[in-house]
Parts: C-alpha cells; sequence; structure tokens
C-alpha cells in the first residue's frame, strides 16, 4: 500500500501542478502570428477535406491555437 | 476486504482530496480579481520600475499596462496622448507601465507609438502581479487621494475614449 501510495502522490502533484493560469502580461509568445493555427484558411480546408475523404475524420479543429486574449 | 485497508484506503483519499483543494485554492487565489473602485492603487516608488516614478500628490492619474505585442494597446497609445495633450495642463497625469520581456520591444514600440506621458517598465512583474490584472491592455483611473475611481478591462476604441474623457473630466471638476 505504501508503494502505491508513493507513486500516486507524485503523479498526482505532477499533473495537478501541470495546470497553471498564462497571466495576460504572459502572453507575448501566444500572441505571435506564428501561433496562429489558422492562418492558411484555403490549406486548412484541403486538408480538412483530404482528412474526411482518406481517414473519414472531421471536425476537432475549431479551437484557437494563439492569441494574446487581449480585450 | 478488511477494515484495516479501508481504513488506509480512506487516509489515501483523504491525503487526494486535501492535495487537490490546496490546487483549487492556489488556482483561485492565481485569479483574483484586480482592485476595485474605491480601494488605494499601490505606491508605484516600492516596485523597482525602470523609469523615474512621477509626482502625482492631489493630481488625477491614468495607470495604463501595455505590451508591444498587444494589439489593442496600440490603439490605446494615440487616445491617451490626445488626452494627455488636452488635460494634463489641468492636472491630469498618464503613467503608461510596459510589461514586454525585453526592452528593445518597447522601445520599438514607442518609435511608431509617440508618447509625451510618462513610461514606466514592469520588468519584474512586481506591480502586476500584486495588481493582478486580468486582461491586456488594463487602466485604473485614480482619483486626487490616490483612489482607483474607475478599472478599464481592454481598450474599446471610441467606447473607451469616451468612458475616459467623461471620467476625467468629472474628476478633474
Amino acid at each position: 500500500m505504501k508503494i502505491r501510495l508513493l507513486l500516486i502522490l507524485p503523479a498526482a502533484v505532477g499533473l495537478l501542478t501541470g495546470c497553471v493560469n498564462v497571466q495576460p502580461w504572459e502572453r507575448g509568445n501566444l500572441a505571435d502570428p506564428a501561433m496562429d493555427t489558422g492562418r492558411a484558411p484555403l490549406a486548412g480546408m484541403m486538408a480538412e477535406h483530404m482528412w474526411f475523404s482518406r481517414e473519414a475524420a472531421s471536425g476537432g479543429r475549431g479551437v484557437g491555437g494563439g492569441g494574446c486574449g487581449c480585450n | 476486504m478488511n477494515t484495516s485497508s479501508n481504513k488506509k484506503h480512506n487516509n489515501i483519499r483523504n491525503k487526494l482530496t486535501a492535495i487537490l483543494a490546496m490546487h483549487l485554492v492556489g488556482a483561485f487565489l492565481a485569479t483574483a480579481a484586480p482592485l476595485k473602485e474605491g480601494d488605494a492603487f499601490p505606491d508605484l516608488h516600492q516596485f523597482g520600475l525602470e523609469g523615474t516614478v512621477p509626482d502625482t500628490h492631489g493630481k488625477v492619474v491614468l495607470v495604463d499596462f501595455f505590451a508591444s505585442w498587444c494589439h489593442p494597446c496600440q490603439e490605446s497609445f494615440p487616445a491617451m496622448e490626445e488626452l494627455y495633450q488636452h488635460y494634463a495642463v489641468k492636472g491630469l497625469v498618464i503613467i503608461a507601465i510596459n510589461l514586454d520581456k525585453n526592452k528593445a520591444d518597447m522601445d520599438d514600440f514607442l518609435k511608431s507609438h509617440p508618447a509625451s506621458f510618462v513610461i514606466l517598465r514592469d520588468a519584474g512583474n512586481k506591480l502586476v502581479s500584486q495588481v493582478k490584472i486580468p486582461t491586456m491592455p488594463s487602466s485604473f483611473l485614480l482619483d486626487r487621494d490616490g483612489k482607483v475611481h474607475a478599472f478599464h478591462r481592454g481598450f474599446k476604441g471610441d467606447e473607451t475614449r469616451k468612458q475616459y474623457t467623461d471620467e476625467i473630466e468629472a474628476l478633474l471638476k
């Protein structure tokens, strides 16, 4: 039981501390245009079409990848 | 499963619950609300800001937090410059506090967005960590007693510009 506890506790602490809030003033890197996943809308549509046609996969691309979250 | 094993399980569960609770409390504290209206704004001399902190005694002060990568900040600078040119003689002080990691980024920003009001730099993020602004840019309008009269979250063009003007005129009366 002690061994299990020794395994669970560090894992729990490690996983929980992985959740951090990026403060508004620390979002300079996120604001970089390179972080935007939708920079090439046409290429994105083509990739989406290809994945749907070949792998029957669609969706899951609606989450923004970057931005400073300003205003 | 015997009673001893149940106790041990409960013990583990309690410990894990305590850890989770501590993290939730930490997350809550990390997202604490910014200063409220009527709160005294911290003394800017305490935070080792780069630049010269002006004398704000008895003045109406607009404290703005900005960074070069923040697009609404770029829009806010001409508006603040206009306000400063118009109201400085009546007792308005504008202090813009830069939060860029690199000073060179701030310098480039100021070349393209020149300002005659005071620019300070919170390089160590000591002030902003205490004030805890919720977004970029954020600004506090302080009355002549150094208390927060109004808080502005973001800069929304003419809407924010009008709010600034109305509030500053009311405070300068």
